[in-house]
């Protein structure tokens, strides 16, 4: 699994480019965030493909080719802090709902609706921490589950901005 | 001042210097036709679609400039395809205007409507819809910018009916450019570079693989210097021909899938290639496995997505090849390669059949012949246009070019159909040089339609057909690796000559070898366009052959005796 963060332009059709690029490279996206940033016209997007080191460096490098992307970087052999939030529904009655309830406290998670035949947990957390909440509720009865993909971000002073400043002027022409 | 979106586009396409718009009108671009009506800008009315994406491209890759298409939308723009995939995959600087439904009726299958951006998403460099008539100038900027900047190609935009037809203010300074503000990465990587020229200086059998990227870099003085300072033999793709003088020694001659036996075992004999402005295509290195297993590999390259995709290199450059080869030149050591260069010099030897025109007239014609007399003829200095297929093969072996841009070709998408609407495109590019079209009996009949837009424009181009009554190429695999079982490949043709003469052009047919020079000449004195049939050896082959997936040096070689298997009967 690599993981690839993107600065794009906040604006129709580029998701569709991105898209379409893992497919030309047949690779297949695992999960693809995108949301904005602070600034309204930049949205940031986490894309976890599976794929090896070299077709996350085609995918890097291709992506970075789109006008629309303003920076795609692999960053999955950095020090990366990743979430990924889950809304579950679990079958629950009077019964084992205590029972439930501890469980769900041990992964962290929360409680945020509470029906007489179900509960719905939210839990973020890494990947592997949702499955595995997700293995010891299934006994109970998984009604539905949601979950967002993952979001990534590198540690400390490993720092990925967008870029600040047009710089459409400054690209070559080769036209003599 | 106040416009129309459609005069806006007119007035934008003239102030960037385009003179020539290669297109075919509909109602959903009629706007933006009357507008040019009353333009200084020179409109060629095509016989389809396709043929305007690929004049536009023959005049691009003329020039180096952008080249026009316009279209209207629906079955206007899906015509556009194969041409506009034909320029992303030659990195040629295109720019296709469509006319789209006006922007209310977006997405309710209108007449004539079709999601032209979302068809050629892959296909494009990059592509735009434009609903707002004030959008239209800076976008139309952009498309130019995009096209023929950084490593080159197509951009479509698509103009809404009802952008054409609204007014807007037209302010030249308000709508400059504006591209997302992209990441600059810094090209120049010290250890790389370091790498490089110390591989540079320790090799004993280098070799120069270069691409089409010279040529679009302008950086052909800046290579012939590194050529001759390095002192390191010269192969060529089919693209780069022309980015290093034929008649130059150190010159060896295209490699790859038909390039000569000694250029692809030089190659395979290496111990350095230094690729410049080329991509390793799979007719290039042939089996990956086995490709030039000795040979460490330097990589200089304007897109940073090249890099290792087919070839692990062991130094990679990103950037212009022209700055590029300009930085590495004060570290490059002239070296003594002597040994080497006399290796390969052996290695041409008897396979060097390039004399195949002295050969005595056996009464057959062969394709071979009548290029290397063309070649003679126009004492290489014609634009050479070519379609796909074996006499491409055959122009690339027996026509030398010296001057970059005087072959254009389709190369990466393997169009056929391209030469004709392609050497139109050139000759409005240069309309003072000498432009043949090179093509086979097939892929002229899958754009002959253009014979029209040839006499309706009055142009002077000459049409050479190397007509063997076989698609050539597909009956030679055939022949190779069908057991010669020819499906679906002899092919019945009409009389080139007398279709010539129906559209108004001289058609001559030509089927003996004394004949051919004199058609060529009588040609080429014309002052009008000149169609020439020449009826060659049907089932003649190109050689060498390397076959498709196989390492490079396993080429089906010439046969042993060319004067028995080329130029006399079996």
């Amino acid at each position: 699994m690599q993981t690839i963060v993107a600065y794009v332009e906040n604006k129709p059709g580029v998701l569709n480019r991105v898209a379409s690029l893992a497919r030309r490279l047949a690779i297949n996206i695992d999960s693809l965030t995108v949301g904005p940033t602070e600034n309204e016209e930049i949205a940031r997007m986490t894309i976890c493909a599976h794929t090896d080191e070299r077709g996350a460096l085609r995918l890097e490098a291709s992506l970075e080719k789109l006008v629309d992307v303003l920076l795609a970087e692999n960053i999955s052999d950095r020090s990366v802090l990743e979430r990924d939030l889950a809304l579950i529904k679990v079958a629950a009655d009077q019964q084992n709902r205590p029972h439930l309830m501890e469980l769900i406290k041990v992964f962290r998670g929360r409680v945020v609706d509470v029906a007489p035949e179900s509960l719905i947990v939210e839990v973020s957390g890494t990947v592997d921490k949702i499955d595995g909440l997700l293995e010891v509720l299934r006994p109970y009865g998984v009604l539905e589950m949601t979950r967002t993909g993952r979001i990534a971000m590198t540690r400390g002073n490993d720092i990925l901005r967008p870029p600040a400043e047009a710089t459409g002027a400054a690209v070559k022409s080769p036209a003599a | 001042m106040k416009l129309t979106g459609a005069e806006i586009l007119c007035e934008t396409l003239t102030r960037l210097g385009v003179r020539h718009i290669f297109g075919y009108p509909g109602g959903a671009i009629l706007p933006v036709y009357d507008a040019l009506g009353k333009s200084k800008l020179h409109h060629i009315l095509v016989r389809h679609e396709q043929g305007a994406t690929h004049m536009a491209d023959g005049y691009a890759r003329a020039t180096g400039g952008v080249g026009v298409a316009l279209a209207t939308s629906g079955p206007g723009a899906t015509n556009m395809v194969t041409g506009i995939a034909t320029a992303m995959l030659d990195s040629s600087p295109v720019v296709c205007i469509t006319g789209q439904v006006s922007s209310k009726l977006l997405g309710s299958d209108a007449f004539q409507e079709v999601d032209i951006t979302g068809i050629t998403m892959p296909i494009t460099k990059y592509n735009v819809v434009v609903s707002r008539a004030e959008d239209i100038a800076r976008t139309v900027r952009e498309a130019f910018l995009i096209a023929n900047s950084g490593r080159p190609g197509p951009v479509l935009v698509d103009i809404t009916k009802d952008a054409q037809q609204a007014t807007a203010d037209f302010d030249w300074d308000a709508c400059a450019p504006k591209l997302p503000p992209k990441r600059v990465r810094k090209n120049h990587d010290q250890v790389e570079f370091d790498r490089a020229v110390e591989l540079l200086n320790s090799a004993k059998r280098p070799v120069i693989l270069s691409g089409r990227g010279i040529i679009l870099s302008g950086a052909m003085p800046v290579f012939e210097k590194f050529v001759h300072t390095s002192n390191i033999p010269v192969a060529m793709t089919l693209l780069g021909i022309g980015c290093f003088p034929a008649q130059d020694p150190m010159n060896l001659g295209m490699m790859g899938m038909h390039g000569e036996a000694w250029v692809n075992t030089a190659i395979q004999e290496a111990d350095l290639l230094i690729a410049v402005g080329m991509r390793f295509d799979d007719r290039v290195t042939g089996d990956l496995r086995t490709y030039a297993r000795n040979a460490r590999k330097i990589h200089i390259e304007v897109d940073r997505s090249e890099i290792n995709k087919n070839v692990k290199v062991d130094a990679a450059i990103v950037g212009d090849a022209g700055e590029t080869l300009a930085s590495l030149l004060p570290h490059i050591h002239t070296r003594d390669h002597n040994a080497w260069l006399s290796h390969i010099k052996e290695l041409k030897g008897d396979s060097a059949v390039r004399d195949i025109q002295s050969l005595p007239d056996s009464g057959h014609l062969f394709a071979a012949h009548v290029i290397n007399d063309l070649w003679k003829a126009t004492k290489g200095n014609a634009i050479v246009v070519t379609d796909v297929g074996q006499h491409q093969m055959w122009e690339a072996q027996y026509y030398h070019h010296n001057e970059p841009r005087t072959l254009i070709t389709s190369g990466g998408l393997g169009t056929m159909g391209f030469a004709l609407p392609a050497a139109i495109g050139a000759k409005f590019a240069k309309p003072d040089a000498e432009v043949w079209v090179v093509v086979g009996d097939g892929g002229f009949q899958m754009t002959s339609c253009e014979l029209a837009t040839i006499v309706q424009e009055k142009i002077n181009i000459n049409i050479a057909i190397i007509n063997n009554g076989y698609l050539g190429m597909v009956r030679q695999w055939q022949e190779f690796f069908y057991d010669k079982r020819y499906v679906a490949t002899p092919l019945v043709a009409p009389d080139f000559a007398a279709l010539a003469n129906a559209h108004g052009i001289r058609g001559e047919q030509v089927t003996t070898r004394k004949e051919v020079v004199p058609a060529i000449e009588s040609a080429r004195q014309s002052d009008q366009a000149v169609l020439l049939d020449f009826r060659v050896e049907q089932e003649d082959s190109v050689y060498p052959m390397v076959p498709a997936g196989a390492s490079l040096h396993e080429m089906i070689r010439r046969p042993n005796n060319p004067l028995v298997e080329t130029a006399t009967e079996p």
